[in-house]
């Protein structure tokens, strides 16, 4: 039992202000605003947005600046803040499909219809250092390195960026189509891949913020806690998974990134309101096969949707959401990433660290109780040692 | 035309400059209203809240909480009796109450009059740079090809 303890509000005080100057570092050094670190800093805030489980950009860079960059505590910054917030109801469910595309890449199609396009990404930089960056002057890594593109041969018909990819290419193409297909879509035309429907009368989803977990948990259920859930606690499950604590054979099926518009419909107005757009990442993860007596064999799906541009975590979840689903293909569910109640009850990384982090504080009570049990114990081993040695010599005679 | 259609198509019609306006920052709001703002009554406050932000299962299946996102709302009324919503994403209040008393200036205005031209070229400046971002994403499109190992 944790009894608490009273007093030290003097030091208390003393610690907020330390902390603000420790936040604040070298005040020679400019400060930095929150709308930097929010158009600078956005794949950080786009973790706190996914693990504080709230939409708001500007509140994630507020937390990060807050946190000293901390991400678990600015998510927990998230969290307290929105159980200030009235929820005045759930939106319509967003359509992915309607994504205005930023990336979206395929690692099964090489042609699919609406194009493979890279997008912002690091996948094909060289991971080092651009000192540049170091400096006010401008960085040098924008744009791709011109040997590469004059290797695949860039077609001549875009004659502004022929000489060098660096010169802004987007004044020669068209932009992208407004819907794109989701590449499970296609193979599920085929019948080749196991269908995503929505079961009977399409049902609102479980709300794990507003009612008690129970197990075995639904899909609704495990893709809110892992939408929420910690991405470095995923990424390892689902790295589990591929090295064979899960028996499944992975393959993105899609990755896309971009914005979605939120729809919602106030009682009051009853009909749909557009409130604007959300950044998000939806990974598609297409898996070996399942079938049984009466389907013949698929592809079984795993389906990863996160806040931001956040591909790692999108991927990581959806790899858990296929070992997950180990019980509706009849596997045996012998890993860590195809249990449920251990993946939810430890996915949440603000309980985590709330439950780690308070043994920091004062247990004094606690442990003297271990103290006195722990001197009682040996002075009876004592004792008896010493009764057990006055008896020896006499057994011996 | 009968009144039901009618009715749907003055619905769209709102529906789609409430969606102008609530990509539009601030600023833009208040420069549609201009120098004047109508004497109007508020209804109810700007109020901020979170709308729960719903994903299917692979893009089309189950219902599922994505996680929330903060919301804000406001509700006026005009001294001509014509009701103003707003509602969009995000924190401002200010820029909730100015959406709202122009939603219920734009319903009172005929199509095609200034304020709704106004509104058309602020959809315009946001096409535009819908556009451009979309451009610059196919500006990274890719062809792969597979190449024949041990040829």
């Amino acid at each position: 039992m944790y009894v608490a303890v009273k007093g030290g509000e003097a030091a208390i005080l003393a610690t907020h202000d330390l902390v603000a100057e420790a936040r604040r570092g070298d005040e020679a050094v400019p400060e930095i605003s929150v709308a930097q670190i929010r158009e600078q800093q956005g794949l950080s805030c786009a973790r706190v947005m996914n693990e504080g489980s709230l939409y708001d950009a500007d509140l994630a860079a507020l937390a990060l600046k807050q946190a000293q960059g901390d991400v678990i505590e600015a998510a927990f910054l998230m969290r307290a803040y929105r159980t200030t917030l009235p929820r005045f109801g759930s939106s319509e469910p967003v359509d992915t499909a309607r994504m205005a595309i930023r990336r979206r890449v395929s690692a099964t199609y090489k042609d699919l219809p609406g194009g493979q396009v890279l997008g912002p990404t690091y996948d094909y930089t060289h991971r080092l250092f651009d000192f540049a960056l170091m400096d006010d002057a401008k960085s040098v890594m924008v744009g791709l390195d011109p040997t590469i593109s004059g290797r695949e041969g860039r077609p001549s018909t875009a004659p502004h960026s022929a000489g060098d990819a660096r010169v802004k290419p987007e004044h020669d193409v068209a932009p992208l189509d407004t819907h794109m297909p989701r590449v499970p879509d296609i193979l599920g035309a085929e019948g080749l891949m196991e269908p995503e429907t929505p079961p009977v009368g399409d049902p609102r989803p479980f709300d794990l913020t507003r009612e008690p977990v129970s197990f075995p948990a639904d899909r609704d259920v495990r893709l809110q806690a892992m939408a929420r859930g910690d991405e470095g606690f995923l990424l390892g499950l689902g790295y589990s998974v591929q090295r064979g604590f899960g028996g499944n054979h992975p393959f993105v099926g899609e990755i896309r990134v971009g914005e979605v518009s939120v729809e919602f419909v106030p009682e009051e107005l009853g009909f749909a309101v557009d409130l604007g757009d959300i950044t998000l990442t939806e990974c598609q993860m297409v898996n070996q096969f399942a079938g049984s007596k009466d389907v013949a064999p698929q592809f079984t799906r795993g389906y990863g949707l996160s806040f931001g541009h956040s591909e790692r975590k999108a991927m990581s979840m959806s790899l858990v959401d296929r070992a997950l689903k180990c019980r509706e293909f009849g596997e045996a569910a012998e890993y860590p990433a195809q249990q449920d109640e251990f993946v939810l009850y430890h996915s949440d990384n603000v309980e985590a660290a709330g439950f780690v982090e308070h043994l920091k504080l004062p247990h004094y009570v606690d442990f003297q109780g271990e103290l006195e049990l722990i001197r009682r114990i040996r002075a009876e081993r004592e004792q008896r040692l010493a009764g057990e040695n006055e008896v020896l010599p006499e057994a011996a005679e | 035309m009968t009144t039901d259609t009618a009715q749907k198509s003055e619905t769209t019609q709102r529906q789609r400059w409430m969606a102008v306006l609530a990509r539009a920052s601030r600023a833009e709001i208040a420069e549609l209203i201009g120098p004047d703002l109508p004497r109007h009554d508020i209804l109810k406050a700007p109020e901020t809240g979170t709308v729960m932000v719903e994903g299917r299962a692979g893009g089309a299946g189950r219902r599922f909480n994505l996680g929330e996102a903060t919301v804000t709302r406001c509700i006026v009324r005009l001294d001509d009796g014509a009701m103003g919503f707003s509602y969009a994403l995000g924190r401002d209040g200010r820029k909730a109450r100015l959406a709202a008393v122009l939603d219920a200036r734009l319903q009172a205005e005929a199509p095609g009059a200034a304020l709704h031209r106004a509104v058309d070229a602020l959809a315009d400046r946001q096409s535009a740079a819908r556009v451009l971002a979309s451009r610059k994403a196919a500006a990274t499109k890719v062809d792969f090809f597979t190449l024949v190992r041990g040829a």
